[in-house]
Order: C-alpha cells, then sequence, then structure tokens
C-alpha cells in the first residue's frame, strides 16, 4: 500500500492512501463526482468526460478517475465551469437517446436518468439525428438496446479485463461509434452477463427479466448461490412473490462477478419437479417423508452394511456444488464413521 | 557528346501519377538507341528521386550534363527524344520545356533542411545518401559521445515536434532517458493524416534514410533497442522505400544488432496503420500498435514513462527525426540559426489551396505569411486573397488582414490556429468561410474514435448545426450554439483531437462572423458557394444562344432556341453549376 498524503478537496483536508485517483480518493472522503464509466473493479477509462474537476497548477480540466492524487493536490470537484460542462455532456448524451424513460426496464435506476435529473434537463439545445439500430439477438439471456447505450464501454473493459473473454469492442467511428461482437453478429459467449450488470443504462438487460418488474418494485433478498462451492453471494429481485431477477453485489466476496448458472439459471425455483422434502421408495414408489425418518433410514441401512459386509462395501461420492467445509466433513464421516478410504468427489470424474 | 550524364526524374507519388514511370522508361530507350549510354558508359546514370516540392510542374526532370544542370517542367514521354538528340547529344537545351521564372522564384525563398536532400538522392539507394554526408551522424555519434552529449545538443538546437504540438524534442528523449527500465521503445509517427498534407509521406519516399538515421540516434540516446514506424498503409511508394531503405540500412551495419562495433543494437519494423486518422495520436497510436482498437488513453501517464507495453516510449513524427542527422552533422547552432526566439530550425508545409504554385516547400520558422504566399506561391491562381487555412483540421484560419503574421508555434497560436502538422490552404473569395468550416468538422467528426462523449456527440452536433446554416435553415442563436458548444468540446475532450476540433469553426466565427450571420440572417451566401442558397439566372443581354449551357445541364433544366436568349427552369435547377462553367460569355449569373 502506498504511503498516506494529504490533499484538499472543495476546501477540506483528506487524508488519504497515495495510491488512489482523485476519483478514488474523493469517495472515499465523502464528495460526490458524477461518472458513468467508472467502475472501481476496471482500469480507469475516462471516455464520459463527467468526473471532470479542477486541480490546481493544470490549466485544464482533468478527469478525477484517471488522475492519481499527488501530496498537495488541491481538488476542487465542482464549480461553474465544471458544471457547465458537465451539463453540456449529459445533454449531449440525452439528445442521441431513445428517451422512452416511461416504457424502459432501468427507469429508476439508470445512471443517465439520474444525471438528467439533476441537471434538470428537459429541453435540449441538441437535438438533432439520433442512432437507430434494429437489434434483436438470438441468445435467450442478453437483450441488447444499443440506442440506449452512451458508449461507456464498461460492458467492453468487464469482457476483457475481468471475464478474459473480448466478445465486444467499440466499432465504427464518430457518431456511428457501437459496441457490438465482431462483424455485428449475433452475440455468441459465455453470457456470464457481467456487462450486463454494469451497464449504466438500460442498453443492455437480461431477456428473463425484461418487463417483469422495475427496481423500485422489487423486493431484495441476499442470498448464497447453491450452484458450486465458490459461494457466491446473491441478492434475489423478487416482485409479486416471484424471483425476476438474480444480481450480486460489488462488495461481496465474488465482488458482485457471477457466472451465467448464477446469473442467469434461476428458472429451477419455480420447476414444480424440485425436490422439497427427501423421498423414500416405498413399495416401488417414492413418497415423502421428515428429514428425521430420512436420516435414521440412512443410518439403518449404513449400519447394516457396515455390520454384514464390512465399511469397504461403502462408498461416499461428494459434489462440488458442496463447500469445502461441508466436503470436509463428508470425508470425515466416510474415513472416520464408516471406517473406509472409500471416498471421492465429482470433480475428478 | 558529354563525358557524364545524369538524369534524374522525380518520382514520388506526385511524379508517377503524372507519368514520371513511362518517362524513365523513354529516357531508357532513348540513351541507349543513340548511343549515349554506349558511350558514356559508367558515367550515365538514371535515377529515380523524390519529390522537390514543385508538384504542380511534374513530370520534372533534371538533366546534368558534365555537372550542368537544366531542369524540364511538364515532361511528358512523347517529349524525352527531343530532349535526348537536342540538349543530350547536341548540347542545346530544349528552351520551350524548360523550367521558368516560377519555379527558380518557388525555391529562391526557401530553406531545406529535411529536404535538402529530397530531389537529390535515390531513396532506393544508401550509397546515395551515403554521398552526401548520410549516415555521418549515426558514425560520429554511436560510440564516440554519450547519449547524454547529444540529448544536450537536440536540447540546444531548439527543435520542437513538428507533428502538431511542438513539444521540445530533446526534452522529450530526457524524460524517456531517465527511468530504468529493461525496455524501451522508439516510435516514429508516419500516420500523416490531415487532409492536404503530404509532408511526411514525401520525406519517406524522397529520403528514407533521414528518418531512420534520426530514429537510430533517438533509440541510441533513449536506450530503446527496438523501433517502430507506425505508417499509413495508403502511402504503398513511401512504404516500400522504408522498407528498401531498413534492409539496406541492416546490411551496411547502421541498424541491427551490435551497430559499428559499438555493443549498441537496434532494430526498426514497420507497423502499417489501418487508415484511422485518430492513430495520428500518441497514445491511440500505442494502442493500436499493441494491438487493440485505435482509442486515446488520459495522459499522465505520459508515453515517455509508460507508452507501448508500459514501457518507456519516444514518439516523433518524420520531420522531426529528419531533421536529428542534420543537426548532429551541422551542428545545434546552425541549426537554431534559423527560425525565431522560440520556434527554431525550418518547418516543411504542404501549400495548397487557390494560389499559382502549389507544392511542398520548407522555410525558416518565422517567415511572414505574405512571403509564402506571394513570394513562394506566386500569390492567387486568380481570386482575391481571403484567408489561410493552417494547421488542418485541428487548426483555424488566418484573415487577409493578418497576411504580415509570422509563421511559427506562437504567432500562430495567438491568433487561433496552429502550425499543426503543416498543412497550409490558401483561400480565396470564391471560398465560403462556412463550408470550409463544415468540411474540416466533417472530417473530424467522421475520424472521431467514439470514445469521449465530448466529440463523439459534440461535433456531430455542431456539424449538424453547420449543415443547416448552409443549407439556409440557420436559426437566431446558432452562431452562439456553435459557440458555446464549441468551446465546451474543446474544454472537455479526452484528446487533441476532440480538444482542437471546434477550432475550424470557432476561428472562421472570429474573423468572419459576418458571413455566419449572412446565412443565417439573409439566407444568403456571400461567396456564393452553399448551393441551397444560390440561384443562377441567365443574362438576356448577354447570352447568344449557343445552347453549350442547355447541353451541359444534367437536369433538363435550361430550354431556349438557339441564338436566342436561354431561360433557367428554378424548379428543375439542381444548383450544380453546369451552366455557369460552361458559359463562355459569363452570361450565367449566380448569387
Amino acid at each position: 500500500m502506498a504511503d498516506r498524503i494529504n490533499i484538499t478537496i472543495d476546501g477540506e483536508k483528506v487524508n488519504v492512501d497515495g495510491g488512489l485517483t482523485v476519483l478514488q480518493a474523493a469517495r472515499r472522503s465523502g464528495f460526490h463526482i458524477p461518472t458513468l464509466c467508472d467502475d472501481d473493479r476496471l482500469k480507469p477509462y475516462g471516455g464520459c468526460r463527467l468526473c471532470l474537476v479542477s486541480i490546481e497548477g493544470i490549466p485544464r480540466p482533468v478527469t478525477a478517475c484517471t488522475t492519481p492524487v499527488t501530496d498537495g493536490m488541491v481538488v476542487e470537484t465542482s464549480n461553474d465551469h465544471i458544471e457547465r460542462l458537465r451539463r453540456t455532456i449529459v445533454e449531449l448524451l440525452l439528445s442521441d437517446h431513445p428517451n422512452d424513460c416511461m416504457t424502459c426496464d432501468r427507469a429508476g435506476d439508470c445512471t443517465l436518468q439520474e444525471l438528467a435529473y439533476f441537471y434538470g434537463l428537459r429541453d435540449n439545445r441538441f437535438w438533432g439525428e439520433r442512432r437507430r439500430y434494429e437489434d434483436d439477438d438470438l441468445n435467450p439471456f442478453i437483450k441488447r438496446d444499443m440506442e440506449k447505450c452512451v458508449l461507456c464501454g464498461k460492458c467492453v473493459r468487464v469482457c476483457r479485463e475481468v471475464q478474459g473473454v473480448g466478445a465486444i469492442e467499440i466499432s465504427y467511428r464518430g457518431f456511428g461509434a457501437k459496441v457490438c461482437p465482431p462483424y455485428e453478429r449475433d452475440l455468441n459467449c459465455e453470457f456470464c452477463g457481467q456487462c450486463v450488470s454494469l451497464c449504466p443504462t438500460g442498453a443492455l438487460s437480461g431477456k428473463q427479466w425484461s418487463g417483469k418488474g422495475r427496481e423500485k418494485d422489487v423486493k431484495k433478498i441476499k442470498t448464497v448461490c447453491p450452484y458450486c462451492g465458490c459461494g457466491c453471494n446473491l441478492t434475489l429481485h423478487v416482485s409479486r412473490n416471484e424471483v425476476i431477477r438474480v444480481s450480486s453485489e460489488p462488495d461481496t466476496i465474488n465482488e458482485g462477478w457471477l457466472c451465467p448458472k448464477g446469473r442467469f439459471g434461476y428458472e429451477f425455483i419455480k420447476s414444480p419437479d424440485l425436490l422439497k422434502s427427501p423421498l423414500i421408495r416405498k413399495n416401488g414408489k417414492l413418497e415423502e417423508v421428515t428429514w428425521d425418518e430420512a436420516l435414521k433410514f440412512v443410518s439403518e441401512k449404513l449400519g447394516s452394511i457396515k455390520e454384514k459386509y464390512g465399511p469397504d462395501a461403502i462408498g461416499g461420492l461428494s459434489s462440488a456444488r458442496c463447500t469445502n467445509e461441508e466436503n470436509y466433513l463428508f470425508q470425515k464421516f466416510i474415513r472416520a464413521g464408516i471406517g473406509t478410504n472409500n471416498v471421492d468427489h465429482c470433480a475428478r470424474l | 557528346m558529354p563525358k557524364a550524364v545524369d538524369i534524374r526524374i522525380c518520382m514520388g507519388t506526385g511524379g508517377i501519377a503524372a507519368g514520371a514511370s513511362a518517362v524513365l522508361e523513354r529516357f531508357e530507350e532513348e540513351l541507349s538507341s543513340t548511343g549515349v549510354g554506349a558511350s558514356v558508359r559508367e558515367n550515365c546514370s538514371r535515377h529515380n528521386v523524390g519529390c522537390r516540392g514543385f508538384c504542380a510542374r511534374d513530370v520534372l526532370v533534371d538533366v546534368i550534363l558534365d555537372g550542368e544542370r537544366t531542369t524540364y517542367q511538364y515532361i511528358k514521354p512523347d517529349m524525352v527524344q527531343r530532349i535526348v538528340e537536342e540538349h543530350i547529344v547536341s548540347g542545346n537545351p530544349v528552351e520551350d520545356w524548360v523550367v521558368t521564372d516560377d519555379y527558380h522564384n518557388f525555391h529562391e525563398k526557401q530553406v531545406k533542411v529535411v529536404l535538402s536532400d529530397c530531389g537529390e538522392v535515390d531513396p532506393e539507394d544508401i550509397n546515395s545518401y551515403k554521398s552526401r554526408g548520410g549516415y555521418k551522424a549515426v558514425e560520429s555519434v554511436i560510440g564516440s559521445k554519450t547519449p547524454e552529449d547529444v540529448i544536450e545538443m537536440i536540447k540546444s538546437s531548439g527543435l520542437r515536434g513538428r507533428g502538431g504540438a511542438g513539444f521540445p524534442t530533446g526534452l522529450k528523449w530526457e524524460f524517456a532517458r531517465k527511468p530504468e527500465s529493461d525496455q524501451k521503445y522508439i516510435i516514429c509517427n508516419a500516420d500523416e493524416g490531415d487532409p492536404g498534407a503530404f509532408m511526411d509521406r514525401s520525406i519517406i519516399e524522397g529520403n528514407p534514410h533521414s528518418v531512420i538515421e534520426g530514429m537510430t540516434i533517438g533509440a541510441y540516446c533513449i536506450g530503446a533497442d527496438k523501433g517502430y514506424v507506425y505508417i499509413r498503409a495508403e502511402y504503398p511508394l513511401a512504404v516500400k522505400r522504408l522498407r528498401i531503405a531498413l534492409e539496406q540500412a541492416k546490411e551496411a551495419g547502421y541498424l541491427g544488432e551490435n551497430i559499428l562495433g559499438s555493443g549498441f543494437s537496434f532494430n526498426i519494423k514497420v507497423k502499417l496503420g489501418a487508415g484511422a486518422f485518430v492513430c495520428g495520436e500518441e497514445t491511440a497510436l500505442i494502442a493500436s500498435i499493441e494491438g487493440q482498437r485505435g482509442m486515446p488513453r488520459a495522459k499522465p501517464p505520459f508515453p515517455a514513462q509508460q507508452g507501448l507495453w508500459g514501457k518507456p516510449t519516444v514518439i516523433n513524427n518524420v520531420e522531426t527525426f529528419s531533421n536529428v542527422p542534420y543537426i548532429v552533422t551541422k551542428g545545434p547552432d546552425w541549426f537554431s540559426s534559423f527560425g525565431t526566439e522560440k520556434s527554431k530550425g525550418t518547418k516543411v508545409f504542404a501549400l495548397t489551396g487557390k494560389i499559382r504554385n502549389t507544392g511542398l516547400i520548407e522555410v525558416p520558422m518565422g517567415m511572414s505569411l505574405k512571403e509564402i504566399i506571394y513570394d513562394i506561391g506566386g500569390g492567387m491562381e486568380r481570386g482575391e486573397f481571403k484567408a489561410v487555412q493552417t494547421g488542418g483540421p485541428s487548426g483555424g484560419c488566418i484573415p487577409k488582414d493578418m497576411i504580415d503574421i509570422n509563421v511559427d508555434f506562437e504567432s500562430l497560436a495567438k491568433v487561433g490556429s496552429i502550425v499543426g502538422s503543416g498543412g497550409m490552404v490558401v483561400l480565396d473569395d470564391t471560398d465560403c468561410m462556412v463550408n470550409i468550416a463544415k468540411f474540416f468538422l466533417e472530417f473530424t467528426q467522421r475520424e472521431s474514435c467514439g470514445k469521449c462523449t465530448p466529440c463523439r456527440v459534440g461535433t456531430k452536433r455542431l456539424l449538424e448545426i453547420l449543415d443547416r446554416v448552409t443549407e439556409g435553415k440557420g436559426k437566431s442563436g446558432d452562431i452562439e450554439l456553435l459557440l458555446t458548444l464549441g468551446q465546451d468540446i474543446k474544454d472537455s475532450s479526452l484528446c487533441g483531437l476532440g480538444q482542437t476540433a471546434p477550432n475550424p469553426i470557432l476561428s472562421t466565427i472570429k474573423y468572419f462572423r459576418d458571413e455566419y450571420e449572412a446565412h443565417i440572417n439573409e439566407k444568403r451566401c456571400p461567396a456564393a458557394v452553399c448551393k441551397a442558397m444560390l440561384t443562377y439566372t441567365i443574362l438576356e443581354d448577354a447570352c447568344k444562344g449557343c445552347t453549350l449551357c442547355a447541353k451541359a445541364c444534367p437536369s433538363d433544366a435550361i430550354s431556349g432556341e438557339k441564338k436566342k436568349p436561354h431561360v433557367i427552369d428554378q424548379g428543375l435547377c439542381v444548383k450544380c453549376g453546369a451552366c455557369f462553367d460552361t458559359c463562355k460569355f459569363k452570361a450565367v449569373h449566380k448569387e
């Protein structure tokens, strides 16, 4: 960790970690600087230009997200000039946006909408041509509405920097610049959906939750993903007693990143085949029983097999979906409890 | 019959386009059929040389007989026979085709440093370059002088980057020399993209070894063993000659491992640009070499600290590198004797537009615009001088009442323009300033990389406003909107492209606001350029009824009987101007 240094933000002296950017330092000290393209988990980008700040001794405004702090730095996060530039930038973005918040899934949870609200932008000095796209991917997961894209590049960067895939890139130039897969083919990637989780507007969303409820209407329930032993933290978005979306917060063990199963594979919750209690086959037919009954049944059967054929007649196969602790307990049970070394794990198969 | 014959044919891209290859071929044939080749033997040479600047007079041919030079202009293959027979064989130059005073005036006031060997050396022959002192600089530096000494020399020469920003070259090298690193790089930026600019192309086509020599010295100074020339793929001849030169330099031991036995190794790779203007911006260029989309990133860190693949990197422009060997051999004092206090040396400009002598010129920094236009450029071609656009799409316009201005970094910046990479477009009274601004904006908008909002969307909006102004649909308040938005884009864009893109608009509004006002308030284009506001009419008194205009009209809008005044149907007229251009009696009126 770098040494701590003293800087001044908006007249207030603060002591910050010397390895931070101005934006990080400001946020950690409780100052708000608007951004669209920044995410602490990605490399600094400097594309949206909203985080422009004034720094003493530098003639031009600079982006807080790309400028490292230096000892004694004097930063102004807001002044008339900076606010004029930010306002113009938001106005420019809105001049090339469908502005259909009334029917957009992201209304109430959209950074652009927040900015428009903050700057009170109802009219626009720059109305003009708007990008028109007909994006219709065949994939069942990710919905792309590139007319709403603000080219913040987060999706492109997370795909390359975090996921290591690089399925999308900015193509074309100028006003026609567009995030898309190579040669504008259909999206054909791992469908991890990290891009969706970072999109600040309604440009990228999940097909499964499209039209099923906006953020303000959902109840959020924190849970842990059941798919594997990683134990990623999930946030279930519940509306009308139905899980309509899964997300994850950045301040969790998995830093908010999920795999396609964790993010999109939650439909099983509603499956009629979902087991809700243990089953024991009685007279050739599976019957629901209580946990007590089931455990008693297993314990008696294992005991009698061990007695009759010896412990090596029993083997245990564990699952990658269990945690390390659960797997530890399981092998302990087989080795110490049953008394055999016949224990293995599905990940080896 | 002369004892020695040397024929030099201008074979830059311009010369070849004018037919220089066929001219060279004819010389080969004629020299052999007249027996000159056989009688003069090894003293008979035919060289292709690079551009000497006056492209408008191509094909230019030097015939040097026993050291006496005669230069011919506008030479076509069928003229070669007469030159060989009358001049070379009989000793009587063909006076009709010899260059005129214009040619001498064009060169008289120029001071050639980087262009001094262009047009003289054969770019595909390293020995030709060496015979004029080439690679002497490398020989005098490597192994004999310390990198620090050489950096000091470049610093004291006052050389500043010729790519646009004018950053002191020696200082840049010093910054990259300082950090400890296992790897450093040196890059030559040959991604010349300004519309109408061809300085860098001509230098590489005409004298590629000077660039290689400059890069090698730079690499020695900063401690780099790898170099790149990032060059436009649209410059095939320059690429070809550069590759030949690299091969020859390597063979001669000026590149490669253990150069001149000094223990210093340096190799250069050629990287072709894919035609993106923004890749001329150094951080975008680096991204492009790394295999990423050419988009700029924020500075700092500067390339001298963290450049290509995160290593200290120096990026200089072609012309900058080309200056280096001359500074080393002739001394920093010699170099700094040209130019002004803060802008030393010379600058190459691509002089184009409505001027008599168009071409490539090299002048000392600080020469007045008036001298450039009237002495070198030979004055206006037809119309009345109105303004000069310098610095390409990042530059601005200088109006006629400022014609006495000195052309150097500081003076041009003071009036809202820039030296830039060296574009210089002379405009006359038939040029509409709003339309000129629109032309450059169309270019920058198309070439914006799309990364940052103000440049991507802002330049589009500027262009839309200019579009409506030139279409006669301008609204009151449009000028103010252009000024505010233009300034905001300058203040908030990420890289030099966006930060300078509004300059053509801001400077034309500053000096030609009345033209904008005429477009918006009176729906009139004072220069009669903007089609939507033009009306073509035929003057009854002047029309002889020759019917030429009616034949030229693509939309059958002109009717009339032979030998009687014609009329234009305004409903059908598409305002192409064909009638105006065709009429021999000035009977078509445009306003």
